[in-house]
């Protein structure tokens, strides 16, 4: 496991990279280590910052670990659970999504082809729940050990496994759960920052999408070809 | 307690571009008229507001403005020989609902189907030979011309104030537009939009080529505009937040704009939203629809509504269930190629290929349409001798918005996570484009629609069974077309171009692309051919006329939405002007 204090600081240094609200972002982590304090995000690296919902502790250790592989913190952005990632899957799990609104759940339930889709009678929920439990139970089968205990490169392999089709979940398909965990994953890095997710609008600046209000009428012209750096405003920021 | 209202001389079932169109056309000649609207009453104004509306999780990954899979689906498979199952939640294409229907989320692309395609089967036959068509290609000249629909084409693209450059004015090639469009009787309403970087890029590879590329049509106007209607659409704001979206700026045309306002001041109109029509009252017997019976959704009463004219205007899975249910036409059987209900049942063959390039792209700046097309690779707009298939599609670059959850395309190769992956993603989000292969879809003999015998929808009825594959000339159109993308897209003088992406393999209930269905009460020239005549009225009650996208015989190439338009006012002034006078068939069979 990386130092928290060290993955911190070498952000801060690559923080002038995506402008000065993503270090205003860390001004509670600065204003910690200027005190000699610590915040209880750099104590517990990977742990939410938002209260849970409905993810369980192991759930949201988990998920961290999952979305701290996806998006480490570097000179890019924050590590994925400091983009606030697991609030986003929270909070979407915890509301009518993740509840199975609009969904078609009558059966009787088959199996189908692939190209047929998602056939289970799980709501999103549930799939979570289940998908995390099989993974754990496969990553300690394989490596002795639940998924968010194990060290980076481990938890790198065993997600290549995942993707690759190969990890042999119980009952379970891995490559499908694979697929939700990743989708959720850009999702909540790449959403506006409201669900909780891609806080201080840090995957926008690390692409440039300038967010709201796109209101370019009488700049399509004036910026057609030209590098244009519009400091991002989400929907938080003009309501 | 089931309730029966007051008669009125025409009812509509479902209030998009159809129902809407048509609704003003019969109230204007002095009909009263009601319009059922299974969604609920919405207005771009009130419900598609900054700063909510650019919401792409909400809008585009969550799909808050389509139609809700708890309450009705569709079932896929592949052939007649497989078990349909369930799509769950809508993962490749999603319906619409509520008032405006697809039509007030829609990225507003409006074309004018190519003349050939209105005539395929005679002119396929005429230029290749009379066996040059396979028999499982179930093709069929649509029962109507092109310079029939001209003039309803005309008058839709002004109710909409389409953006876009004349190619054939009547008759005369005009520089800078589509020189492959049947002749125009006028200039689109309003000049092109502005041109994207992303489509000097392509228009400059294109020309390099010999091509003759041009602002592609849309209906996302680009100076303030005030319709026949009277009614204003503002100017478009190049948001990049389109499909799937309202339109904030009332800028994109939408029955919601460019109609509804007019309609709901007439009293003639009377429109009630949160209708569910659940079936028709047909009397077999008098061949005669006398009605339909809806579910207030507000207060769970069961409704009739008796009506001289019927007029299904939904979605086509929605029109081809009534008539299903009604028992109004014999089924097709795909086994047998008889019977004509569900038959033709076509989609959209989409590919494309990715390329990454120095230049500033800045997809955020973005409207409905692609920047700019290419039409000679369109339905036979080139020689097919020898090819192995038939129809084609235009080529376009992709300009619809860089919403980043789903925009950002990295280079063959690059992790899909991890510090590489972001370096990747800073890099080249603002350095791809996309060349789009939007391809016909031609109807086969195993692709059709009928009731599924298992799975049913809220209010009990059989959910519609999707029975449909890409077929060999599918894959094989894809793939030609798509090549010719790629060598665009190697003109472009582009650092890395990707693979390109045909349609290759099944249909997948996971593979998203177009939300355009054809077909399953398709029109012709006789009633053991089709469900409806050239005028849209079915072949066996003179009084039920089914309008829209189900009545095409199979899928152009072009986007369907203009040819809707057009259809429902030539549907229209046949009502108005012949069937009114005398009602019965228009045509006799």
């Amino acid at each position: 496991m990386s130092d928290p204090t060290i993955r911190r600081r070498s952000f801060l240094q690559g923080a002038g990279l995506a402008g000065t609200a993503a270090a205003a972002a860390l001004s509670g982590g600065l204003a910690g280590c200027a005190t000699g304090q610590t915040t209880q995000t750099a104590e517990k690296p990977g742990a939410p910052t938002e209260p849970l919902l409905t993810l369980t502790p192991s759930e949201a250790a988990f998920l961290g670990a999952v979305y701290d592989t996806f998006i480490p913190a570097d000179q890019y952005s924050p590590s994925g659970t400091d983009c606030g990632l697991v609030t986003y899957i929270d909070r979407q799990l915890a509301g009518a999504w993740g509840s199975g609104a609009r969904f078609y759940r009558s059966g009787p339930f088959r199996t189908g082809k692939p190209e047929q889709g998602y056939q289970l009678a799980l709501t999103p929920r549930e799939y979570f729940a289940v998908g995390i439990a099989a993974a754990n139970d496969w990553s300690r089968k394989t490596y002795g050990k639940d998924f968010d205990r194990l060290a980076p490169p481990q938890r790198e392999e065993a997600l290549k496994t995942m993707d690759g089709g190969k990890a042999e979940f119980v009952d379970f398909n891995s490559k499908r759960f694979f697929e939700t965990l990743y989708q959720s994953a850009m999702e909540g890095f790449f959403a506006d920052p409201i669900y909780g997710g891609n806080r201080n609008k840090v995957s926008w600046k690390m692409v440039n999408y300038p967010g709201l209000p796109a209101t370019y009428a009488t700049k399509a012209e004036e910026y057609r070809g030209k590098k244009v750096s519009l400091p991002p405003q989400s929907i938080a920021d003009l309501s | 307690m089931a309730k029966t209202m007051k008669h009125v001389d025409a009812v509509c079932v479902g209030v998009g571009w159809a129902g809407s169109i048509m609704a003003r056309e019969l109230t204007k000649a002095g009909l009263t008229v009601v319009g059922l609207e299974r969604g609920a009453f919405r207005t771009p104004g009130e419900n598609f507001v900054l700063p909510t509306v650019r919401d792409e999780l909400k809008y585009r990954l969550r799909l808050d403005a389509m139609l809700d899979t708890s309450i009705e689906t569709v079932t896929a498979r592949h052939n007649p020989d497989e078990v349909a199952l369930p799509m769950r939640r809508w993962e490749t294409y999603a319906m619409g609902d509520g008032l405006g229907g697809n039509g007030l989320h829609w990225n507003g692309i409006t074309w004018r189907f190519s003349p050939s395609e209105f005539v395929l089967r005679s002119h396929l036959t005429q230029r290749y030979g009379k066996n040059a068509i396979p028999a499982e290609m179930t093709i069929q000249d649509w029962g109507v011309t092109y310079d029939d629909l001209e003039p309803y084409y005309d008058k839709f693209e002004k109710l909409c104030g389409v953006s876009g450059k004349a190619g054939n004015l009547k008759g005369q090639i005009v520089e800078g537009g589509n020189p492959f469009e049947g002749p125009r009787s006028s200039e689109y309403p309003n000049k092109p939009l502005i041109l994207s970087q992303g489509g000097i890029i392509f228009m400059k590879a294109a020309k390099s080529l010999g091509y003759k590329p041009f602002p592609t049509p849309a209906s996302n106007s680009s100076a303030p505009y005030t319709n026949p209607e009277g009614l204003t659409i503002g100017q478009c704001q190049y948001c990049g937040h389109c499909e799937f979206f309202g339109c904030e700026a009332n800028a994109k045309a939408s029955p919601n704009v460019c109609l509804l306002p007019v309609l709901l001041r007439d009293p003639k109109f009377e429109l009630r939203t949160d209708a569910y029509v659940a079936r028709l009252d047909y009397d077999k017997r008098a061949k005669k629809v006398k009605g339909v019976v809806y579910i207030d959704r507000r207060t769970g009463e069961e409704v009739t509504q008796p009506a001289d004219l019927v007029i299904l205007t939904a979605y086509p899975f929605n029109n081809v269930l009534l008539l299903r249910l009604a028992g109004i036409g014999e089924p097709y059987d795909p086994h047998t190629g008889k019977g004509v209900v569900g038959k033709n049942y076509c989609y959209q063959t989409v590919g494309g290929v990715t390329f990454f390039i120095e230049d500033e792209i800045n997809p955020w700046i973005g409207t409905g349409t692609s920047a700019a097309s290419i039409d000679e690779f369109q339905a036979d707009n080139f020689d097919h001798g020898g090819l192995g298939f038939f129809g084609g599609g235009y080529i376009c670059v992709s300009g619809s918005g860089g919403r980043p959850i789903q925009v950002r395309a990295v280079p063959p190769g690059t992790p899909r996570w991890g510090t590489a992956w972001k370096a990747a993603t800073a890099q080249w989000y603002n350095h791809n484009l996309t060349l789009t292969t939007h391809g016909c879809q031609y109807a086969h003999r195993a692709n059709y629609l009928d009731l599924d015998p298992t799975y049913r929808d809220a209010i009990g009825r059989p959910l519609m069974r999707q029975t449909f594959n890409y077929r060999d000339n599918d894959h094989k159109m894809s793939a030609y077309i798509t090549a010719k993308a790629a060598e665009i897209a190697k003109a472009t003088g582009a650092k890395i171009v990707a693979n390109p992406q045909p349609r290759t393999g099944n249909f997948g209930a996971t593979n998203g692309q177009a939300t355009h269905h054809t077909g399953g009460a398709i029109m012709g020239t006789n009633p053991r051919s089709s469900v409806v005549n050239r005028y849209l009225q079915n072949w066996q009650a003179s009084n039920l006329f089914v309008v829209g996208g189900s009545a095409y015989p199979q899928n152009a190439g072009h986007n369907p939405t203009g040819t809707i338009g057009a259809l429902s006012y030539w549907s229209a002034h046949a009502i108005t002007t012949q069937y009114l006078k005398s009602p019965g068939p228009l045509v006799h069979a």
